[in-house]
């Protein structure tokens, strides 16, 4: 009962919050008089909804991208970061090599990725995960090294193995870094599957965006905004509770986004 | 010399290699420790008590004299008879209380059933039967600290090493640890190693108290500490335990 009404009372909030920025937004551009083609009502945003853009696939498309990218960065960074927690060699080989390849610009090669992939789904599935692969790499290191020298002392007094060390308190460990990580790579993931629609696509709500912009019709792009927001927002709460079902027994998550 | 103590250490030294220049930390301890004493270990900060007990539980290879643990009547495995506790209770935060308790056991390997059963009746020993299933940060310092001590019984080693084990506490919740760590020693009649800060804390709790110089750690003395068991706070302020600490005092040259 006491836990309902906790919970009531944080998303509760949350949704009033929403709910008031929406309203604001309403009486902003009814009250003061704004052009529809500088910014719609958020009812006629929902409107647009029933226009012929096939919002339905282009949304799928563009989930298809933000998801995918985001999958294969989570299974390629906590991957590598776990085969150079064990390889010293390894790690100073090939993070430098990592580290400056994740300067190159990724929207720069837009026309060279093109030229690689063409149009599709999987240029944009590389551009989204390229950009949001190495802050889960880099938290979830940091994570498997942040281990008490005492408790390897007192493991290693036991004559425990290396694996022993990992599973029971390498691993758990770095879980709350590996989640911090996977918060910031969703927002990456996001803009990085649109900045790819945006280079090289024929579909997806980026595509849709660049196409509405022509005709001018605002209400259309600011739908395509909000349905891309929702995409992220859905990722973003996946993780939020594969979170609160891994790292258990730390305070300081709860309440916490 | 008897050649049946329990543990052992003669002439030892430990040299520490850090970026190509060796280190004496430890230039000269012997000790004999008969079975199920509980031995304070003090010493000026720095000065290699740490790094004593980690030559003794087999962390630290020594660089020079003998180190035995286990002569005569009693064998000793020397992977599974050690229990450790530090300053920190280095609890892992994501696991319950019994299941931080039964950590050693399953690095052992050791049959988890009557481990865990072991593992409540230690809980219950320190004065936590209750806090089975609750994580550590619903506990106090003290309470997480007991739990510390319950793990390091838990695989029931011979030889427990703990390492300022109180002293993070505050000072009163550090008294009635004392009390609690007398009731769990005589007990469990365990051998301990206690490294201590605190001079009273030292003449306090130990049947053999052995004082190091200032490092590299020579042994400066070591002595029984002649005050009967059950020991009780009164005795703080009795002479004899003056003389203790004020002997303790002067071969730190703090007087
Ligand atoms: N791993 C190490 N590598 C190099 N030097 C070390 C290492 N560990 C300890 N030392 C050095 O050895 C000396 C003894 O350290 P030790 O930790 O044993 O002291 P201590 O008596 O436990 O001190 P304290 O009371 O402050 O805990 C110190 O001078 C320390 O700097
Ligand atoms: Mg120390």
């Amino acid at each position: 009962m006491e836990k309902f009404a906790n919970w009531l009372r944080r998303y509760s909030l949350a949704i009033f919050i929403h709910v008031l920025v929406i309203a604001l937004w309403q009486f902003w551009v009814v009250l003061g008089d704004v052009p529809s083609y500088v910014a719609p009502t958020p009812v006629d945003t929902a409107m647009a909804i029933f226009s012929n853009y096939d919002w339905t696939r282009n949304t799928l498309v563009t989930a298809a991208e933000i998801f995918g990218g985001y999958f294969l960065a989570v299974i390629f960074g906590v991957g590598l970061a776990l085969i150079f927690s064990w390889s010293r060699i390894l790690s100073s080989t090939f993070m430098p090599l990592i580290v400056s390849a994740n300067m190159i610009p990724k929207v720069a090669l837009g026309p060279i990725i093109i030229v690689w992939f063409s149009y599709g789904l999987w240029p944009n599935i590389m551009i989204a995960f390229s950009i949001c692969f190495l802050p889960i790499l880099l938290t979830t290191e940091r994570g498997l090294s942040e281990v008490e020298p005492d408790l390897l002392d007192l493991v290693r007094s036991l004559k425990g193995s290396r694996w022993q060390i990992f599973t029971k308190i390498q691993l758990p460990g770095s879980l709350p870094y590996i989640f911090s990580g996977m918060k910031v790579a969703v927002v990456l993931a996001v803009a990085g599957a649109i900045v790819g629609e945006f280079i090289a696509s024929e579909e997806g709500l980026g595509y849709l965006m660049l196409q509405v912009q022509v005709t001018l019709d605002t209400a259309a792009s600011f739908l395509a905004v909000f349905l891309i927001t929702l995409v992220g927002v859905a990722l973003y709460a996946i993780v939020l509770i594969l979170e609160r079902l891994f790292v258990v027994g730390d305070r300081r998550l709860e309440g916490s986004y | 010399m008897t050649t049946d103590a329990f543990i052992r250490l003669d002439g030892v030294r430990k040299f520490y290699r850090s970026r190509g220049q060796e280190f004496l930390a430890v230039s000269d301890v012997s000790l004999e420790i008969e079975e199920g004493e509980l031995v304070s270990l003090v010493g000026p900060s720095g000065c290699g008590k740490t790094t004593v007990l980690k030559i003794l539980a087999g962390l630290h290879p020594h660089d020079g004299g003998t180190v035995t643990i286990g002569g005569g009547s009693t064998p000793f495995d020397a992977t599974r008879d050690i229990g450790m506790v530090f300053q920190q209770s280095l609890l892992l935060k994501w696991r319950r209380i019994i299941d931080n308790v039964l950590l050693p056991a399953e690095i052992l390997g050791l049959p988890m059933r009557p481990a865990r059963d072991r593992a409540r009746d230690l809980l219950a020993m320190v004065g936590l039967a209750g806090f089975e299933e609750s994580y550590p940060y619903e506990l106090s310092g003290g309470m997480q600290q007991r739990a510390a001590i319950a793990r390091s019984l838990v695989h029931d080693p011979k030889l427990i090493l703990m390492d300022e084990p109180f002293g993070a506490l505050d000072a009163l919740t550090r008294e009635k640890m004392n009390l609690e760590l007398l009731r769990i020693w005589s007990e469990s009649r365990k051998t301990i190693i206690f490294v201590t800060h605190g001079i009273q804390e030292a003449v306090f709790l130990a049947s053999t108290c052995a004082v190091l110089t200032a490092g590299p750690a020579r042994m400066a003395d070591h002595f029984e500490i002649d005050l009967p068991y059950p020991r009780t706070l009164s005795m703080k302020t009795s002479e004899k335990f003056g003389e203790y600490t004020r002997r303790i005092y002067a071969l730190l040259g703090m007087e």
